[in-house]
């Protein structure tokens, strides 16, 4: 199976959505409101949105996704370095998941 | 408005965007491998891996469209699909637009263009550059390359091993993706103002994922976050 009209559909419309949206951003940075409620709602909408995307797999975690978030958003906060984060977070797992038989 | 004094495209600035992206893109790499191995379990081929990285470049919306995806093509749901897509990628709108100052006048189209290699990583490096005073398009777009290599590269790699690691857990790689977004978050920490939003997005995307099935909590979680941190900018009395 190489593939199928439908999801060469699929994959075409989350093109043009995802190209659409980053490239509006762009040319109407300046005709987006700059101040009031709807200029606020629009600022947190990234932290909101990147909050929601991780929140349900740490807390649905046990402790060891519980202690390795903690130590990659220590790690993070420490250092200011992205992969050294992701690494830690992803070596804490492991050895967690190991260490607690989960 | 364009900004006559930002930086002009210079092949300095690409490579060294394209250099600076290279430990993120590390990171995108760990998580594109689960993304691949999931991509297969969901009945992706090969081809539809290539072109959905290669063309979507959208690590988070991708993820989501593994949930809706079916191994038949007369059940796929190709609107929901597309409509989570949309909703997950919103939050680029803001991202591009921070971007902004970067643009030199008459490189409008060519910058709006060069938006299609922003990722969550390259902003965030970009930014940090602006930061310092630096950053450019051509920082951005170097940095963009670079992830999407990885993205690519990973994605296909992990498509391909899928039925050899059928479970990514093991190795704790289903953390990548957490782990790197929860950096990406707090490097997005601006001040207390960031604590009510983040934690009614976290606390409303937690509910709204044990009752609705799906990836809706994703949209729940982002709107009742956002409009809490608004409606918190109200009530303190400044909204700027």
């Amino acid at each position: 199976m190489l593939t199928s009209p439908e999801a060469l559909l699929a994959i075409a419309g989350m093109l043009a959505v995802t190209f659409a949206i980053k490239a509006s951003g762009l040319l109407l940075a300046n005709r987006l409101p700059q101040t009031g409620f709807i200029a606020a709602w629009l600022r947190h909408i990234p932290g909101a949105v990147l909050a929601s995307l991780i929140a349900p797999a740490i807390a649905t975690g046990g402790p060891a996704e519980a202690l390795a978030a903690a130590a990659t958003a220590l790690v993070f906060i420490i250092t200011r370095n992205l992969f050294a984060a992701m690494a830690t977070g992803v070596l804490a797992v492991f050895l967690l998941r190991m260490a607690l038989g989960a | 408005m364009q900004n006559p004094a930002a930086p002009a495209w210079t092949p300095d600035h690409f490579f060294a965007g394209a250099r600076a992206c290279i430990p993120v893109a590390i990171s995108v790499a760990a998580y594109g491998v689960v993304w691949g191995v999931l991509a297969k379990q969901a009945g992706l081929s090969l081809l539809e891996v290539v072109l959905m990285s290669g063309l979507v470049f959208a690590g988070s919306a991708q993820f989501v469209a593994l949930d809706l995806w079916t191994a038949t093509p007369s059940t796929l749901p190709i609107g929901p699909i597309i409509l989570a897509t949309l909703i997950v990628n919103l939050r680029y709108l803001l991202l591009t637009a921070t971007m902004r100052p970067l643009v030199r006048p008459g490189t409008e189209q060519r910058s709006a263009a060069a938006m299609w290699l922003l990722s969550d990583e390259n902003w965030a490096m970009t930014v940090g550059e602006m930061a310092k005073g630096r950053g450019s398009i051509a920082f951005l777009v170097g940095g963009g390359v670079t992830v999407w290599c990885a993205w690519m590269v990973a994605t296909v790699f992990g498509r391909l091993i899928g039925s050899a690691i059928d479970d990514p857990t093991k190795y704790g790689l289903d953390f990548a993706f957490t782990a790197t977004f929860l950096a990406l978050l707090l490097g997005m920490w601006k001040g207390k103002a960031d604590l009510l939003p983040w934690l009614v997005a976290a606390l409303v995307a937690i509910i709204s994922a044990r009752l609705i099935p799906g990836s809706w909590y994703i949209p729940a979680g982002g709107i009742a976050g956002s409009l809490a941190g608004a409606i918190a900018e109200r009530r303190r009395g400044y909204a700027h």
